[in-house]
């Protein structure tokens, strides 16, 4: 009986432990206070003005320019990451490290510079015009900007696919092999409804980039809903239409939220047979080696090769005086913030995760929804609200590191839930639930069982994390300590005013940093699996 | 782990500076490459230490707004004046004798700020494709069959702004929106700022655009076959419209003596000399050696309009009447 019942409950406890409730709470208070601010801004709105800022056509008009953006970038984002992450984890392909690395590395270029690429491509500096004397036309609007998303989302995509390819258990296709099923029939109705629940995680989290988007799309001369709250931030300086407007995009980030929910209800993914699961034998391409190089020459031409030929075109502009000594404080600066604030985003978002899974229930869906709200709110809003806050009930944590630290968790956390879900739902519970039979305590057992290998995803979560501080502005811009400026701070105030030579060593070295940390992380990935004798 | 870690932030906490004894806290809404020279030069003649937060003008006023009366800052410098009129509840008054020592045509005669430089408004077009007697006389033959789909502006962009407040309150808000219904008409293209819209003209995307006088020059600083030009319009014309950098003493501020100290500074003629010839723009006072390549400032005074600056801080209409035609 009593082996019977802990069985059944292993990992369901009716009531979560501290350990996951503290956490829970603390994402859900720090998000929520964005939400507060911009609701109490929104009070203060006239109902005349409103009908003209707010509710008017012109914003459903943008609305729905950014809603043609999302379904852009998210097509060609999964046409880039889908067979890219194929390729690395089930085909024999040759490099598969280095090709990984590459296709994670375009995440660190930041969206200004990926869009001043693409425009470059065809301009007065073009590559077209200086190399081969032809002129492209310019690459706009909704292409072109959904061109540029995509270029440097789309490696989101690749890292959570290829985490669940690589968590897949092959039994499933060799027996439909078995059975004589074609490839593309197991892919589809196999394989695919096991990628289902990272790609739809991955969607909602790119879809809501880029929704917040502002300096590509900008550059790309598309007009999106960001546009309008951007102006009445900035042209206005205006808090009460810009709070109205920014709530109508949490409403959609909601909405988005229930639309994921409802496509991967009721699915488990885990493991049910015993044993451990073999690694897949790599299907062999063959004479379609040549198409997948090609395929991916194509993609880090487009995505790590123009901007890096864009910087080196700023660099032959001129650097008019070496600034090392300012690059490299600043780069130490960058690493001392997004560091931390990447480790800290771990510890809040794995007790998170397990409590929405583990113990599913009004308050973990709360939970995990405002996280996915802080993320969506735009930054500005954002910051403004840690400022109010602060000032009021703490003025000593004012432009203080820590208050940026926690602006940085609150606003990022939602990142690394994708990652840590994933690897939670292929572990499934069984394994944790003999160590309960044993007699182990709850928390035990998960810190024994399940918490090492939850290591991969952990890394990989952090490193999202840390590429996004990296490139963060708004919140940086607001709320850093004084006298403290990061890599992309100083990328941007020297594009923003067309000294684009003294711009480029920190743009490279934004891509560079990350490119160490991208490539340490796949380094120590694949020790590990090599350790774990996969 | 996460004791440590916790730890770990009480020990940045405790570490973040409070201010000593003979600092000054600028919010500059001017970018570092340009400022950072004059910040140190400050330093070193004053002994005061400058704590500077650089950011875009209009984020950094949205802050200041928001800090109210705890804000930190000291001193506010700000790109342009629609920002400064935007904070004037938000500045102490200046003692009359600050402005007094600039121009007449630069003095903010409420005392709330005072102007750093001075700008204009400028036509940049094609060499390649533009010849001289194609160049419109005033921003009214910018509306002419002949220019749809080659103007570029950047109703985002608060010199913009600035140009359409003046015009509005020159010619009246209907002459205005006339105005700019028929350059939409005329498919003007809308890109983000001064910048994008002279890399716009080299790329061959459009042959004209509306601009501030000093992004041109680091341009062709650096590359002398640059095919972009600048000029003016006709004697009088708003398309030539003074515009004003400039700063203001916050009113939260509890450091007021080294934040005038930082506003003489940006008055003094060194200042105002590596202004004009780092930043090709117009020094606010007299006995300064103007930049080469700039078209003097009594050349500019003559066939600007007059426009008072102190009234260009009166956006709300301005953006319900970009509004109003869709462009924002």
């Amino acid at each position: 009986m009593t082996v019977l019942a802990t069985f059944t409950r292993a990992g369901r406890t009716p009531s979560p432990p501290l350990l996951l409730v503290v956490p829970a709470l603390v994402v859900g208070i720090g998000t929520l206070l964005p939400v507060f601010y911009l609701l109490m801004r929104a009070l203060d709105a006239d109902a005349s003005q409103l009908g003209e800022i707010v509710f008017r056509q012109r914003n459903l008009f943008l609305l729905l320019n950014t809603l043609k953006l999302v379904a852009v970038v998210l097509t060609l984002g999964t046409l880039f990451a889908l067979p890219a992450a194929w390729l690395v984890t089930r085909t024999d392909i040759r490099f598969k490290g280095l090709l990984s690395f590459l296709m994670a590395l375009p995440l660190a270029v930041p969206g200004y510079v990926m869009a001043y690429a693409l425009l470059g491509l065809s301009g007065y500096y073009g590559f077209a015009r200086q190399w081969a004397g032809i002129s492209l036309p310019p690459l706009h609007g909704l292409w072109g900007a959904g061109l540029a998303l995509s270029l440097y989302t789309f490696p989101y995509l690749f890292l959570n696919l290829r985490a669940a390819f690589l968590g897949m258990d092959p039994a499933l296709e060799e027996s439909a092999q078995s059975l004589g099923k074609s490839r593309l029939v197991i892919f589809r109705h196999i394989v695919l409804p096991q990628l289902w629940p990272a790609m739809v995680a991955s969607w909602l989290i790119v879809g809501l980039y880029v929704i917040g988007d502002f300096g590509a799309i900008a550059l790309m001369r598309y007009e999106v809903f960001s546009y309008a709250i951007f102006t009445q931030y900035s042209g206005a300086f205006d808090r009460t239409y810009a709070a109205w407007l920014s709530l109508m995009l949490l409403a959609l980030t909601v909405v988005a939220l229930s639309a994921q929910r409802a496509v991967t209800r009721n699915r488990r993914f885990a493991r049910t047979g015993t044993g451990s699961a073999r690694i897949t034998r790599p299907i062999g391409l063959g004479r379609w080696h040549l198409a997948a190089w090609a395929f991916f020459a194509l993609v880090v031409l487009c995505s790590l090769g123009l901007p890096l030929m864009v910087l080196g075109h700023w660099m032959r502009l001129g650097v008019p005086e070496a600034e090392w000594a300012h690059l490299g404080r600043t780069a130490l600066g960058t690493f001392l913030t997004a560091g931390p604030a990447a480790v800290l985003t771990m510890v809040l978002a794995v007790p998170v995760v397990v409590l929405t899974l583990r113990h599913p229930g009004p308050f973990a869906s709360l939970i995990e929804r405002l996280a996915f709200v802080g993320y969506a709110t735009p930054a500005l809003a954002f910051a403004l609200a840690m400022v109010f806050f602060a000032l009021r009930n703490a003025p000593f944590l004012y432009q203080s590191y820590a208050l940026l630290m926690f602006a940085y968790v609150m606003s990022f956390v939602a990142l690394a839930f994708g990652p840590i879900r994933l690897a939670l739902l292929q572990i499934g519970t069984r394994q944790e639930e003999a160590a309960r039979a044993l007699g182990v305590s709850p928390t035990t057992a998960f810190m024994r069982v399940v918490l090492p290998r939850l290591r991969r995803p952990m890394v990989a979560g952090s490193l999202l994390v840390f590429i996004m501080v990296v490139k963060e502005l708004p919140i940086t811009y607001l709320l850093a300590p004084m006298g403290y400026s990061t890599l992309a701070m100083n990328v941007f105030s020297r594009t923003n005013e067309g000294m684009m030579g003294d711009a480029a060593p920190f743009a490279l070295s934004i891509i560079l940093f990350s490119s160490l940390f991208v490539g340490l992380i796949l380094k120590y990935e694949g020790s590990a699996a090599r350790a774990a004798g996969k | 782990m996460k004791k440590t870690l916790l730890a770990g932030l009480g020990l940045v906490l405790g570490l973040t500076s409070f201010a000593a004894a003979e600092t000054v806290t600028i919010y500059s809404g001017r970018g570092e490459t340009l400022i950072a020279p004059l910040i140190k030069q400050f330093e070193a003649e004053t002994g005061v230490t400058a704590e500077v937060r650089y950011g875009g003008t209009s984020e950094l006023a949205t802050l200041l707004l928001e800090e109210g009366a705890k804000s930190p800052a000291d001193v506010f410098w700000a790109q342009d004046a629609g920002a400064l009129g935007a904070l004037s509840s938000a500045f102490a008054d200046l003692p009359a004798e600050v402005n007094e020592t600039v121009l007449d045509a630069f003095r903010n005669d409420a005392n709330k700020w005072v102007a750093t430089s001075g700008r204009t408004r400028v036509l940049v077009y094609s060499t390649e494709r533009v010849k001289d007697d194609d160049l419109p006389k005033n921003i009214a033959d910018l509306t002419n069959e002949k220019y749809k789909g080659r103007v570029a502006w950047a109703p985002t962009n608060g010199g913009f702004q600035a140009f359409v407040t003046a015009f509005r309150l020159t010619k009246g808000d209907e002459t205005v929106k006339a105005w700019l219904k028929a350059m939409i008409a005329n498919e003007a293209k809308v890109y983000r700022n001064n910048g994008t819209q002279i890399d716009a003209i080299a790329n061959g995307e459009v042959d004209f655009g509306l601009i501030n006088n000093y992004y041109l020059g680091r341009y062709t600083a650096r590359d002398a076959e640059f095919p972009v030009g600048q000029t003016t319009f006709a004697a009088g014309d708003i398309g030539n419209l003074v515009l004003v950098a400039g700063a203001g003493i916050v009113e939260a501020s509890d450091n007021k003596e080294n934040a005038r100290k930082f506003i003489d500074f940006l008055l003094s003629p060194a200042a105002q000399q590596f202004i004009t010839l780092q930043g090709y723009e117009y020094p606010v006072r007299t006995g300064i050696i103007p930049h080469a390549t700039l078209e003097p400032l009594e050349a500019v005074n003559e066939i600007s309009p007059k426009v008072d600056t102190n009234t260009l801080g009166d956006l709300e209409a301005t953006l319900n009447l970009l509004r109003e035609v869709g462009l924002l």
